[in-house]
């Protein structure tokens, strides 16, 4: 109980992800957590609420006034690399909206996950790129421009709600037996398609460790932007073949024209932009979440990569 | 869950390599101070087993072929980080590889030097994956500095593409240097080792470089030798000129990095100046181009 009388709860969104879950799951037996998804959640604990609403919605609003909201923990971002129209609003109106409330109801932490690809492989990038790169991600894969924006938001926000202890991580590849993004769906694949001539540095990060830096986030006191490393990076060409994967090597003009093929045919999950992740270099240095959040991941390099093995579905 | 096998399948190169690669090569890179991770690589890349085949072949040019002499090797410090700067010549960059190669084969202990290269390189299939193996990464200052603070030893060629590039009645002339390595060294607290080719100018004679034709092909220069374009690729093979590669003692410059041009282009001008001399004495001291 807060000295207002209300509630002390804990906000998360993007609940029913599978990322959402394992968050809800830390942070459920110490905290009354309001899980916020529109989509309906599996398997949720009986001790936390879900409001099944648009973070856009009006209904969102209630929670705050009803209970202290202490904290957001804000994974309501739309990947689905087919999203709909309307999925850049939700991801961009969605964010802004959160962070409206959070400063009119004097929320005192957010933690947001953005991600590190909004940095975009590029051949020009350095090694380590630290968290005031420029953000080039959309340049050549314009349908995470909302991604991109949303950090955005979030950055101004620091400057205009000092307040609010706000932070932001931007975690790379993650890959885990729960999650099914596109990294862990690609190194899933028997036969991953690898561009000729090109293998470029992969960091990849286990889910749990993203969770745990997520909850070193929400520590107070705490507030920046860090990105997410896990345990060590590797060449692309040597994270296949610890998983055993027999690579097809495919010229690069080639390989665009297929996959933009089979994408308008509806053959594949995978943009055609992101095969720049297997050409190029984007990795990133974690040092300042070491320094700051005191993270460090818990999973080694081969325990990290294999985890991507040991899908539950 | 069967434990994966990584397949170590020896390639033919591989199998090429290792007919040619003499116990010395084998034991000198060994030698070689490199930490690497679980996968075998460092973090920008660098892997030690391709930089021992990749030894084999460019150790045969550097005493087979260029009959490479160097003096003052022992200038670069041993340990600790430190930018070599050398003049650039030649066409196609052997004198960074015959740099590197020195600073492998006849250094004590030997050391890796990492040269930072051109911005087009990771765009290039399959070089991108062979210069970031051996250890070459792109010359931007984030990585740069980022080496030097890992205490590693950068070759840097300040004069660039004007230096490689340039025509024969222009040889040993020193093109006009860049001052973003001096603002490195100083920002850093780096020594510096003044390093300067002589043969390298020679192996590849330009007589004209044909700017619009390189523009056309998306290349930095096209030069015309004697026996390019005339023979084709072919003809991009060097002469086999002998290369003497010079290392001066070590240059300290005080300062914080951010000072005037005028102050940093002063100190830059004493690097460049100290390359001339040992130019010169260089030319003086070789008795013919291929002897």
């Amino acid at each position: 109980m807060s000295a207002s009388g209300k509630d002390d709860v804990i906000i998360a969104t993007g609940a029913a992800g599978n990322l959402g879950k394992l968050v809800i799951q830390s942070l459920h037996r110490e905290h009354h957590v309001v899980a916020v998804d529109r989509r309906p959640i599996l398997g949720l604990p009986k001790d936390v609420e879900h409001l099944r609403t648009d973070v856009r919605w009006r209904k969102i609003e209630n929670v705050f006034r009803t209970k202290n909201v202490k904290a957001i923990v804000h994974l309501g971002l739309a990947h689905n690399p087919r999203g709909d129209e309307d999925q850049y609003r939700f991801n961009v109106v969605g964010t802004q909206r959160l962070l409206e409330l959070a400063a009119k109801y004097g929320t005192q932490k957010l933690v947001m996950l953005s991600s590190a690809n909004i940095y975009g492989p590029d051949p020009d990038n350095s090694y380590f790129l630290t968290e005031d790169a420029p953000l080039l991600g959309a340049e050549h894969h314009p349908d995470i421009r909302d991604l991109v924006a949303a950090d955005g938001i979030v950055q101004s926000f620091f400057y205009r709600h000092p307040e609010v202890e706000t932070v932001m991580l931007r975690p790379v590849h993650i890959v885990g037996p729960r999650v099914k993004n596109a990294p862990s769906n690609y190194l899933r694949l028997d036969r991953p398609w690898v561009i000729m001539g090109f293998d470029p540095i992969i960091q990849l990060v286990h889910e749990e460790d993203v969770v745990r830096a997520m909850m070193l986030g929400l520590v107070k006191g705490r507030r920046g932007v860090y990105n997410v490393v896990g345990p060590g990076e590797a060449p692309l060409s040597r994270i296949l073949a610890v998983l055993g994967r027999r690579p097809r090597s495919i010229p690069s003009p080639l390989a665009k024209r297929l996959l933009d093929g089979a994408w308008v045919m509806r053959m594949t999950g995978f943009p055609p932009p992101e095969l720049r992740h297997v050409q190029f270099n984007c990795v990133v240095d974690g040092a300042l979440a070491k320094a700051e959040l005191g993270y460090e991941p818990k999973y080694g390099l081969h325990e990290t990569i294999r985890s991507v093995g040991d899908f539950m579905s | 869950m069967s434990e994966p096998v990584v397949p170590r399948r020896r390639s033919l190169r591989k199998r090429v390599a290792e007919l040619i690669l003499t116990d010395r090569v084998r034991d000198r890179t060994s030698e070689l101070d490199v930490d690497v991770g679980e996968l075998g690589v460092d973090p920008f890349g660098y892997d030690p087993e391709t930089v021992k085949y990749a030894a084999a072949p460019v150790a045969l040019l550097y005493e087979k072929y260029f009959r490479v002499q160097t003096f003052g090797v022992q200038n670069v410090p041993n340990e600790g980080r430190v930018l070599l700067i050398a003049n650039h010549s030649g066409q196609l960059p052997f004198d960074g590889l015959m740099i590197g190669a020195s600073m492998v084969l006849e250094h004590d202990p030997p050391r890796v030097v990492r040269s930072m290269v051109e911005k087009w390189i990771p765009r290039l299939p399959f070089v991108s994956i062979f210069m970031a193996r051996v250890g070459q990464i792109v010359g931007t200052p984030d990585n740069c500095r980022r080496l030097l603070d890992r205490e590693e030893a950068i070759l840097v060629f300040p004069e660039g593409a004007r230096g490689i590039s340039k025509t024969i009645d222009k040889r040993y002339q020193l093109e006009r240097f860049g001052t973003g390595f001096m603002r490195l060294a100083l920002e850093c607290n780096t020594p510096i080792v003044p390093v300067a080719v002589v043969g390298a100018e020679e192996q590849a004679p330009a007589l004209y470089n044909a700017r619009t034709l390189g523009k056309l092909f998306g290349m930095p220069a096209f030069p015309i030798t004697p026996t390019f374009p005339l023979l084709g690729p072919a003809g991009l093979l060097p002469l086999p000129t002998r290369y003497r590669i010079y290392f001066g003692e070590p240059m300290k410059f005080d300062g914080e990095g951010d000072e005037e041009d005028e102050v940093v282009t002063a100190y830059v001008e004493q690097v460049r100046s100290k390359i001339q001399q040992m130019l010169e004495r260089g030319l003086q001291e070789r008795e013919g181009i291929f002897t």
